[in-house]
């Protein structure tokens, strides 16, 4: 069996350096090939060990030595229980997915560079390493035991993300967006080390099982130096990773521009895998959390703030895909508010049906954009229901499920997590379950909107390519006409593929959250936050909780979003622009996403560079090497040439000079006591 | 044991020099005998490696002969956990100099490839020296090549910048020369160093002689705030002297302190040890921001050296084995880092002449496989894991956290800061669309230039992903001087 885990991550990065190193030998269709083989291999092991650990067997085994070091051994091995073995599946799933429609989406990407660029020569070929290396370095750190092979996952797939944001490396927003991205999730990474170096101090160990069996143990200590209790330091260590990972206010601000990157990647990496990360790792330290109910409440409110706000700024983007980056941030914090509120297994649940319907929906998003010829403006789009019947289909699906109306997928667990976070009795949560349900009206709201506005009513895309459109100079064939069509079967067959599961993947709520299949890979101090206790109490089934759930405030809180989308974009699409005007200030505000931007570009990033000159000019130039270096030499200079004053040639003032010499000597020689 | 291992880690390159410049005026013959060299010159410290014994802390692969009686000083060389590896980076680099340095030198190649072949020797003489007095002729020879090299091949500025690093290194290193002289007063006309380790010496005169040490030491490190040398020094330094004084002359400083401060000055390195973690944190903070507003790229290396120098100094003075340990992984790790970062540099300064950030930008259309490698070093420069910059930064970030909770949260700055100034100046150069005329025609690599790139790559990686050999080879040694420097010696 452990060949088999072996495999899993291996397959991958055995595909990725075939397409990546020898990209010109293989050629295109055999970098897609080969890299489609990995995951597929890495997939169909992958459930293998899903069904092996549902029979009951898991695995917690070292592969080697990484490095040993005062009296702390840090290795790479593998820890195999339910809630990897989920992870296994999604991120494997999707990633085969989104390896089979990017054969049609980068198919001509040699038109995203310009014409003479050697890197955009083998393009197609790199794409495809680098989503391959991104899903081993995932599937490292989902299938970690111990922290120091989670942070070179989480570095790992932090890396790719920055080369993939940057993917289009001619264009100064995308390459700009990889290093913001980069430098904004570092800035996770350091609480990420602080909280893991606390660990080794404390536990002495980087290995899960043996710093969990002394969680109860940390959390009755201090922190020496600060006398900060801890575990919640640690906690709060981590979280801030989670939260540069998983986009958590403030630590969103790389997210949204990371649509600068390919489509595919959209959806693999910044909406169904990656930035879940963080949801896995405190997911998986929920020993930890457990034990600090400041940290936890500090989970919830963070959450909290992601879910309602981000959610508000997708109403007003208007480029589909960072309607759909909004949404996912909004999400994102859902998951977030589930691990406050202790409902670990729920967030892991909606971890898995968003990752579905998440990807739907970039995806089919992506599909409208091939063919609107790299148009992601959706006030050009408009009314393409009926030339991409498949992609519209599949769009609807995901954004009912993230709507979260009943039977898709995302209603079971959105409305997992609201009632985990009514029941949760930690400080903030009072907040977080009002921020949770204002979230629903307008994720009904902006779900609705961007399947209003993209798909129906009037044929803008008319309009927008009359005064002629060249930039993306698609040229191969499309004719005049510019008429719309339906994307080849690379894309739409993962598109389906994938809204299977954004349908059914609900399903399995009974299983998953209530029939202790997790069992000891998440613990809950049942006593301390018995939320998921009691909801498994009045849990009677998928029927009984559809019936149950079109009853209570959520749904119809959703279903009101949903109406307020049709009525402002197919009953009275001119109201929209009157509203925008009258609310003023409001939209601004939206609009600039706050302000956030601008002010870390102002104060952070403009901050460094003039604390560097300051201390470049001021330290470096003016004081070490002007006064000290400099200084020193010029003192040496003004001693010398004082010296040669007194070296005049004369042999009178050498004797005179002798003379008042002798004459000190003596009176001190005489006066001697 | 009797082996002449070391004393042909020392002498096969410097004798091979004297055949190079017997090539004199041939630049082929120069070339390839100094190749020929270098390879021998690494070739016969292989053996170091494969024969050490690492459940072993003491000298391994002595060899002790007397040399000048009269006072007592004596070809002394012997290798431990601490000091085998740089002999082994210092011989690898000698090789990836000469064929760096292969079409570029057109001047003088005999005696630039001398030069360096020299200096290898003498770094390695100085790695192995356990005769104080033996010690210190290497530690003052080393300067000459390095001054000569900078003076000769250097850039336009290259007089103020050889003078500037020869006098502030002599100037320190006069003050250990005070130092030796009385410990060799002190130990009854001895200069042995593992004698010296033994002596008990009071507490001002061991204050005085740390400080004396920390003068010859602290400059060559560089520690703040006498590190102005090393920018001005690498700016006029030809590709390979920079590299050369990167991946090995900086190490010589923090040897000296595992060599000389700690063992024979205990109570006075932990006395001091609060300034030196000062000095070193102010090295990792203050340089990275100086480090973000350079706007040449050699510059912008040469003080993210000085910042990650900040952090073996810090791994040293925190008497952990994660600190220590990790600190000379990183020394090694950064051995390949900055050589690399360097020999980037070159390999872009020599297609355009200029060294300035501003003067490029997209690069990567041009010269595709460069970029790759260039991304590989830069993201080891910013300590990515399954790179070897990551191994020695997590292991000090471990061990200053352990030490002190707000002295690991400084030193973790380093990951944004180096993230920072290391990544910007890549996206500015490599990224974006092409960015003049120059840069529209420039070449990519050839196979020579990938040979020395693809070299340093696989040492980055595999020291990445398996740095437990390295650390295996240290392990009994450092565990021996911790246990020696936790002993009072008053």
């Amino acid at each position: 069996m452990k060949l088999l885990y072996l495999i899993v991550p291996l397959a991958p990065l055995l595909g990725a350096i075939i397409a990546g190193l020898f990209a010109r030998a293989v050629g295109r269709s055999g970098a897609h090939w080969v890299t489609i083989l990995g995951v597929m291999v890495s997939f169909i092991a992958s459930v293998i060990v899903f069904r092996d650990v549902m029979a009951g067997h898991t695995f917690n085994g070292e592969v080697y030595t990484w490095l040993e070091s005062g009296g702390l051994k840090l290795s790479i091995g593998f820890l195999i229980d339910p809630l990897t073995a989920v992870m296994m599946i999604v991120v494997s799933f999707v990633s085969l997915m989104v390896h089979v429609y990017t054969i049609g989406y980068m198919a001509h990407d040699e038109e995203n560079w310009p014409a003479d660029s050697l890197a955009g020569t083998n393009s197609y070929q790199r794409f495809f390493a680098y989503i391959s290396l991104f899903t081993f370095s995932m599937l490292m750190l989902v299938m970690s035991n111990n922290f120091v092979q989670l942070f070179f996952g989480w570095e790992a797939v932090g890396l790719v993300s920055y080369l993939l944001i940057g993917f289009w490396s001619v264009r100064p927003s995308a390459v700009y967006a990889n290093l913001k991205a980069f430098l904004v999730n570092r800035v996770g990474d350091f609480g990420f080390l602080l909280g893991i170096g606390l660990i080794a101090a404390y536990a002495g160990s980087l290995d899960y099982a043996t710093v969990f069996a002394k969680a109860k143990e940390l959390a009755a200590m201090n922190e020496s130096v600060t006398g900060w209790p801890l575990i919640t330091a640690i906690c709060i260590g981590l979280f801030i990773g989670a939260m540069g990972k998983s986009a958590q206010f403030p630590l969103h601000v790389w997210l949204p521009d990371s649509m600068e990157g390919p489509t595919p990647i959209s959806a693999l990496i910044h909406a169904a895998t990656m930035v879940t990360a963080g949801i896995f790792m405190v997911s998986r330290m929920s020993p930890l959390f457990e034990l600090s109910d400041t940290a936890l409440s500090l989970v919830i409110v963070v959450g909290a703030i992601t879910t309602l706000f981000m959610a508000l700024i997708a109403i007003v983007q208007t480029d589909i895909k960072r309607v759909v980056a909004y949404s996912t941030l909004s999400q994102l914090g859902y998951m977030t508010m589930a691990l406050g509120a202790s409902a670990y297994s729920a967030a892991i649940f909606h971890l898995m049906t968003h990752a579905f319907f998440k990807a739907v929906l970039f995806l089919g998003a992506g599909s409208v954009i091939i063919a609107m010829h790299h148009e992601q403006d959706m006030r050009k789009m408009g009314g393409l229901a009926k030339y991409m019947p498949i992609t519209y289909a599949t769009v609807l699906i995901g954004a009912i499920a993230n709507a979260g109306l009943p039977p898709f997928a995302g209603f079971f667990s959105k409305d997992s997590i609201i009632e985990a976070v009514h029941l949760a009795n930690v400080p903030g949560a009072g907040f977080a379950y009002f921020c949770a349900l204002a979230a629903v009206f307008v994720g009904g709201l902006y779900s609705f909107r961007l399947v209003f506005f993209a798909f129906h009513g009037m044929e803008r895309f008319r309009a927008a390519h009359a005064h002629g459109h060249d930039e993306h100079g698609h040229g191969h064939g499309h004719g005049a006409a510019h008429e719309p069509h339906e994307s080849p079967k690379v894309v739409t067959v993962p598109l389906i593929l994938l809204a299977i599961p954004a349908i059914a993947s609900g399903w399995v709520i009974g299983t998953m959250l209530y029939g202790g299949w997790f069992g000891n890979a998440i613990y809950i101090d049942a006593e301390a936050h018995p939320g998921m206790a009691t909801m498994a109490e009045e849990f009677h089934g998928v029927l009984a909780m559809m019936m149950h759930g079109v009853t209570t405030l959520p749904f119809w809180l959703a279903v009101s979003g949903a109406a307020l989308a049709w009525y402002l974009y197919i009953v009275r699409p001119d109201l929209p622009a009157v509203i925008k005007r009258k609310s003023g200030i409001l939209a601004t505000i939206l609009e600039k996403k706050y302000g956030l931007d601008e002010f870390n570009e102002w104060f952070f990033a403009g901050g460094a560079r003039a604390i560097g000159r300051l201390l470049w000019k001021g330290g470096d130039q003016t004081l070490i090497d002007g006064v000290a270096v400099n200084g020193s030499a010029r003192l040496v200079g003004w001693f010398a040439s004082a010296m040669r004053l007194i070296q005049s040639g004369y042999i009178y003032q050498y004797a005179f000079s002798m003379i008042i010499g002798v004459f000190v000597l003596l009176t001190l020689w005489m006066n001697r006591t | 044991m009797s082996s002449h291992l070391l004393s042909y880690a020392i002498w096969v390159p410097i004798l091979g020099a004297f055949v190079v410049f017997a090539a004199g005026n041939s630049r082929n013959l120069a070339r390839w005998a100094a190749l020929l060299t270098a390879i021998a010159g690494f070739a016969v410290t292989i053996p170091l490696y494969v024969g050490f014994d690492v459940t072993q802390a003491g000298m391994q692969f002595v060899e002790q002969r007397p040399w000048m009686p009269r006072f007592n000083i004596e070809y002394f060389l012997g290798v431990d956990g601490i000091s085998v590896l740089f002999i082994l980076l210092n011989s690898f680099i000698t090789i990836l100099v000469v064929i760096a340095g292969w079409e570029v030198i057109k001047d003088k190649v005999a005696q630039y490839m001398g030069a360096f072949l020299i200096m290898s020797g003498v770094m390695n003489g100085i790695f192995c020296a356990l005769d104080a007095m033996l010690f210190y002729v290497f530690f003052e020879a080393s300067l000459i090549p390095m001054y000569i090299i900078i003076g000769i091949w250097g850039g336009p500025n290259r007089v103020y910048a050889a003078f500037k690093f020869f006098l502030y290194t002599l100037l320190g290193s006069l003050l250990m020369l005070i130092a030796l002289i009385y410990l060799f007063l002190a130990s009854g006309g001895s200069f042995n160093l593992l004698d010296w380790h033994q002596l008990k010496i009071g507490m001002t005169p061991q204050l005085l002689l740390f400080l004396a040490f920390l003068a010859a030491f602290a400059v060559k490190v560089p520690m703040w705030p006498v590190h102005t040398w090393l920018p001005d020094a690498h700016v006029e330094a030809p590709t390979g002297g920079s590299v050369v004084l990167a991946a090995i002359m900086l190490k010589l400083g923090a040897y000296g302190f595992l060599r000389f401060s700690l063992p024979i000055t205990p109570d006075a390195s932990h006395y001091f040890a609060p300034l030196i973690i000062a000095l070193s944190l102010i090295a990792v903070i203050y340089i990275g921001f100086v480090a973000l507003v350079q706007a040449d790229m050699k510059k912008l290396i040469a003080y993210s050296s000085i910042s990650h120098m900040g952090f073996v100094t810090l791994g040293f003075f925190i008497f952990n084995q994660l600190g220590v340990e990790g600190a000379l992984v990183q020394m090694i790790s950064h051995g390949f880092v900055s050589a690399a970062m360097f020999l980037c540099v070159g390999v872009m300064y020599d297609r355009m002449h200029s060294r300035l950030i501003a003067d490029y930008g997209g690069v990567v259309h041009r010269m595709p496989k460069f970029a790759g490698f260039f991304m590989l070093f830069a993201m080891a420069n910013a300590g990515l894991p399954a790179t070897s910059g990551f191994v020695g930064e997590f292991m000090v970030a471990l061990g200053a956290i352990k030490y002190h909770f707000w002295i690991g949260f400084a030193a973790a700055t380093t990951l944004v800061l180096g993230a920072a100034y290391t990544l910007w100046m890549y996206k500015r150069v490599i990224f974006g669309p092409v960015g003049n005329a120059h840069v529209a025609e420039l070449s990519d690599i050839n196979a020579r230039e990938i040979l020395f790139l693809a070299a340093l790559a696989i040492c980055v990686l595999a020291m990445g992903v398996y740095p437990f050999p390295f650390t295996e080879v240290m392990h009994a040694s450092v565990d021996n001087l911790l246990k020696h420097v936790a002993v009072s010696k008053l």
